[in-house]
């Protein structure tokens, strides 16, 4: 069974076909990228898979489960994550605090009002493992709202991984950084990923470099619909993306 | 630690009041504990989540009516039943109320709770046969721990007694909102008032989460209004009118929302202030709107931003 499959779907903005008919499998052990132009449906597609918009038509299943409306908490829960192309943080939390809340509801214990937040070793130790793999360690008492911009982009995709997810979608986990962090931050990410065990990786990126660095498949969108499903050598082959969507770029 | 020796003495200062301070001065505080637990309720609405509530005034005055209905018609005089029944009250009436309310955020949240205060208040007002209407209901003199102190006269009773039972109490509901504010599920509140589509991609049920911060503040609501009901000996519908929320937020506000602490400094503060230029001036509300002014422009931190200077990331 694939961990995340979707059919056919289809998602309008009043005439705009956002999607298309777009249908993809992801299997286990994959580092998948999302490429292509500006308004291609990248977004589109990852707030669909994620459950933030119900698509006009089409089904999306998760490890076999229809999860169409199914909403981000439960998601959550299922064991799917997601981050965002705009920094999202909890500005006056501390690091600590932000990776807490998904310590907090990944242990299922926002429910406890009796207990004693900073004495519970359990949370302490995960919150002190994910903020150490993403290199957080020494700043876990400052506020998130004032890290600089790389180090909220890592507190941003550390929260999501300390919900120990299957699936991680990433919308451009690299925008908005300086191009020598970049890499640095991949990196940080893709060794996280193998430490806590995440299945599978799903980003949208526009920076090439990123993309063919580190994904083991790319899929090219098009106008709402899927111009190319292969391996990075396959893309770089494929004259139609090449055409469409890496020849913009490179020129 | 210095934190708790400060609120050490402070606790035992206000534990000496009656002992050492004018008697009047003493009934002052008698209201200052109970609305220092339905301003803590709010703020863990406010401070914490993030939704401003301008129902408070429901729920006290649903505390207050409780204890009237169980004094005067029912008979019940036992301090300690008519709290819990205030409590459980406050969380009944909180369920549909919340249930509603926190379907809504921002403006929109505050004008609902803000017209379920008004409806309360109307019913109180024209339900003549249930509630006495304009006149209220009286509330009796009640047994602290099946202790009557008939020898006691009504003052004594108030400053004595009842004093260090309402003390104790709200001694003991600060402790409880401690605990909730530093539990996990608080961190889940503060989480959604910084950024709740953020929470929910991190697995926390905002309107749920939301939902249970309205039932506690309605529980703290109701319990401080017995504690109010009982010194003034009556339950008016005053208490439920929509300024009355407003006093609420404006104690809130004065303290600073932004600390634990703040919502009682701001009760007491309030309190007194207002005693004290009601006797210069009649113009008294005039001074409390211009106290109100300064204090959003100047400090939106409220007093407690005085006394503890550090931005807190506790809160």
């Amino acid at each position: 069974m694939p961990l995340l499959e979707a059919t056919g779907l289809f998602h309008y903005y009043g005439a705009f076909r956002a999607l298309n008919g777009v249908s993809l499998t992801i299997e286990e052990h994959q580092f998948v990228s999302i490429i292509g132009p500006n308004g291609a449906g990248k977004t589109t597609l990852v707030n669909v898979l994620t459950g933030l918009l119900r698509p006009s038509r089409g089904a999306v299943r998760f490890k076999g489960r229809d999860i169409v409306g199914l909403g981000p908490v439960r998601l959550a829960r299922l064991g799917m994550a997601r981050s965002f192309q705009l920094v999202n943080i909890f500005p006056r939390l501390t690091v600590a605090e932000t990776i807490a809340v998904a310590v907090v509801s990944r242990l299922g214990r926002g429910g406890r009002l009796w207990s004693s937040l900073t004495d519970d070793a359990e949370i302490r130790d995960r919150v002190l493992e994910v903020a150490s793999l993403f290199g957080l360690g020494d700043k876990t008492s400052h506020p998130a709202g004032a890290l600089p911009q790389g180090d909220k982009k890592l507190l941003d995709v550390a929260s999501a991984f300390a919900l120990r997810p299957e699936v991680i979608l990433l919308d451009e986990p690299t925008s908005g950084v300086s191009t020598g962090d970049k890499h640095a931050i991949m990196e940080v990410l893709v060794q996280a990923a193998k430490r806590i065990g995440i299945k599978a990786i799903i980003q949208v990126e526009h920076d090439m470099d990123i993309v063919f660095g580190y994904s083991d498949r790319i899929i090219a969108l098009h106008e709402g619909q899927v111009l190319a499903d292969t391996t990075p050598d396959g893309i770089r082959d494929d004259e139609r993306v090449v055409a469409t969507v890496l020849g913009k770029r490179t020129r | 630690m210095t934190g708790r020796v400060v609120l050490g003495l402070v606790v035992l200062g206000v534990a000496a009041a009656p002992l050492l301070g004018h008697q009047y001065y003493t009934t002052l505080m008698l209201p200052f504990f109970g609305y220092s637990l339905a301003v803590l309720g709010l703020n863990l609405l406010f401070g914490y989540t993030g939704l401003l509530s301008f129902g408070g005034a429901l729920f006290v005055a649903l505390g207050a009516y409780t204890a009237a209905y169980l004094t005067s018609v029912f008979g019940v005089l036992a301090f300690e039943g008519i709290v819990l029944a205030a409590a459980v009250v406050g969380f009944l009436v909180a369920i549909p109320v919340g249930l509603l309310c926190v379907r809504y955020v921002r403006i929109y949240f505050g004008m609902l709770t803000l017209a379920f205060g008004m409806l309360f208040y109307s019913f109180l007002f024209k339900f003549y046969h249930l509630t006495g209407g304009d006149e209220g209901l009286r509330v009796l003199r009640p047994r602290l721990f099946g202790l009557a102190f008939e020898s006691l006269d009504k003052v004594q009773f108030l400053t004595g007694p009842f004093y260090y039972y309402s003390l104790a109490l709200m001694v003991v509901g600060t402790a409880v909102m401690w605990r909730i504010a530093r539990s996990p599920f608080g961190l889940c509140l503060r989480s959604i008032r910084e950024n709740p589509g953020k929470a929910e991609y991190v697995g926390v049920s905002v309107r749920r989460y939301r939902f249970y911060a309205f039932l506690i503040a309605g529980v703290f609501g109701a319990v401080g209004g017995t504690l109010l009901a009982v010194p003034t000996g009556l339950a008016d519908p005053l208490l439920a009118y929509w300024p009355h929320s407003g006093t609420l937020v404006f104690m809130m506000l004065l303290g600073g929302f932004s600390n634990f602490f703040g919502p009682i400094l701001g009760a007491f503060v309030f309190i007194f202030l207002q005693d004290q230029v009601m006797s210069l001036t009649q113009y008294w509300r005039f001074v409390f709107g211009l106290i109100l002014a300064i204090v959003v422009i100047f400090v939106p931190r409220g007093l407690m931003g005085f006394l503890d200077p550090r931005q807190r990331a506790g809160v």
